[in-house]
């Protein structure tokens, strides 16, 4: 379960292995301040929704589930999104009861995160894994493991993004091509970053 | 007939492709165009899916745009789209099953590719269907015209091959004698990032003045 916890943070890193959440981490990653706060936001979703979506899996949509010889999987797409989109709107009703100041400082990327590719990522991999051999690292064979995996993957996601963040500050103050500005040079230095953590593969606890 | 393929019209459908292209300008839908492209043909079939899906789902929003309550509209988007992903991905698997299972989980990322609710929020709710349909077939064949470059870029040096045939003479290889090797960099994911800025630079230095 920690090898699974420390490779989905350093080794099957959300963003820089498989590009998941590439659109509010672009768009979000500005300023260090909120980028954490999206960051916990998204880790928080991701661990109530892939345990969530696991139970479903398991006892809905799996094959022999719900009635033997019967396999839903090919709702997963629907239901899965349905869960998401419930959980979001649910987080954000708490956030906004029990902590406003954090409500506001999230704004629009609080609803927005229902259509975060990292979720549906995650829960589509944890889908894909659940078939795996137990022998291998990315299997995912109960709820404590599926917990481990969506906490790793968030914790994954919040560290690139906080990465990104600090460096687009710094990078405010250098001299970079004008149609290489914003978009283009992010886009290679994200590239870059994705090329160092890959020092991580191999990994093995 | 001469209205529907009026100006306007032909701007819905040719803006995308080129000046407002979806990728580079409105960047929107990264996540799933930087995944599948190691390869020529699942950059393809991904663009093509895309396609299709964007201009149904803007047709069926556009129709329903009148009726769906302003509150929900989120969850009704997510539902129709999340229906013709389904219809999708079961299509793949029956006719292109190794294709499908090279894209994996980024035929169900579709749901959540930004270009498709981006579409349907800033054009299907306010358009009528036909428009619709012509902004989801651009914006679809925009998004794929990058995958198909950032596709080719790298299966050319990432394996010396096109759609899988090879192209570089077997003795250029220095396993031959020759003196070429392949580009190992180019298959890991981390180079998709790289090309996409280097298609970004290059598609904004070309169009600058129309900033």
């Amino acid at each position: 379960m920690i090898s699974l916890f420390v490779r989905s943070i350093f080794v099957d890193n959300m963003i820089f292995a498989f590009f998941l959440g590439m659109c509010s981490y672009l768009a979000v990653s500005k300023n260090v301040k909120t980028a954490l706060g999206l960051g916990v936001a998204v880790t928080f979703v991701l661990l109530v929704t892939v345990p969530v979506d696991y139970a479903l899996q398991t006892y809905v949509l799996g094959p022999d589930a719900i009635v033997a010889g019967v396999d839903l999987t090919f709702l997963a797409f629907i239901l899965f999104i349905a869960v998401i989109a419930g959980i979001v709107q649910l987080v954000e009703m708490v956030v906004e009861r029990f902590s406003p100041s954090l409500y506001a400082a999230l704004g629009i990327f609080l609803p927005l995160i229902a259509v975060n590719c990292a979720i549906m990522g995650a829960s589509l991999f944890m889908q894909q894994r659940v078939t795996m051999e137990p022998t291998n690292a990315q299997f995912i064979g109960g709820f404590g493991d599926a917990i481990a995996y969506a906490l790793g993957s968030g914790i994954g996601w919040l560290l690139a993004i906080v990465g990104l963040a600090a460096i687009r500050e710094k990078m405010a103050y250098t001299d970079v091509p004008k149609p290489l500005q914003g978009l283009g040079i992010t886009f290679i230095t994200v590239g870059l970053m994705a090329l160092a953590f890959m020092c991580f593969s191999g990994l093995n606890i | 007939m001469s209205k529907l393929f009026s100006d306007e019209n032909k701007a819905a459908f040719t803006g995308p492709l080129n000046v407002n292209n979806p990728i580079t300008v409105q960047v929107l839908g990264i996540c799933s165009a930087l995944a599948v492209t190691s390869q020529l043909k699942p950059a393809i079939v991904m663009g093509l899916s895309v396609t299709v899906i964007t201009a149904f789902s803007n047709v069926i929003i556009s129709l329903l745009r009148k009726t769906i309550p302003n509150r929900i509209r989120i969850i009704v988007q997510l539902v129709v789209v999340a229906a013709l992903v389904t219809i999708v991905s079961q299509l793949l698997k029956a006719y292109v099953y190794d294709v499908s299972v090279q894209l994996s989980v980024y035929v169900g990322l579709i749901i959540t590719n930004c270009i498709l609710m981006g579409r349907l929020e800033a054009f299907a709710m306010q358009n009528a269907p036909w428009p619709s349909f012509l902004d989801g077939i651009g914006n679809g064949l925009g998004y794929a015209a990058i995958l198909v470059i950032v596709g080719f870029v790298r299966e050319l040096f990432g394996f010396g091959t096109l759609f899988g045939y090879n192209v570089i003479p077997e003795s250029w290889y220095v396993s031959n004698g020759g003196w070429y090797q392949n580009n190992g960099m180019m298959v890991m994911p981390a180079m998709s990032l790289i090309i996409v800025g280097c298609v970004i630079w290059a598609h904004r230095s070309i169009n600058k003045e129309e900033k």
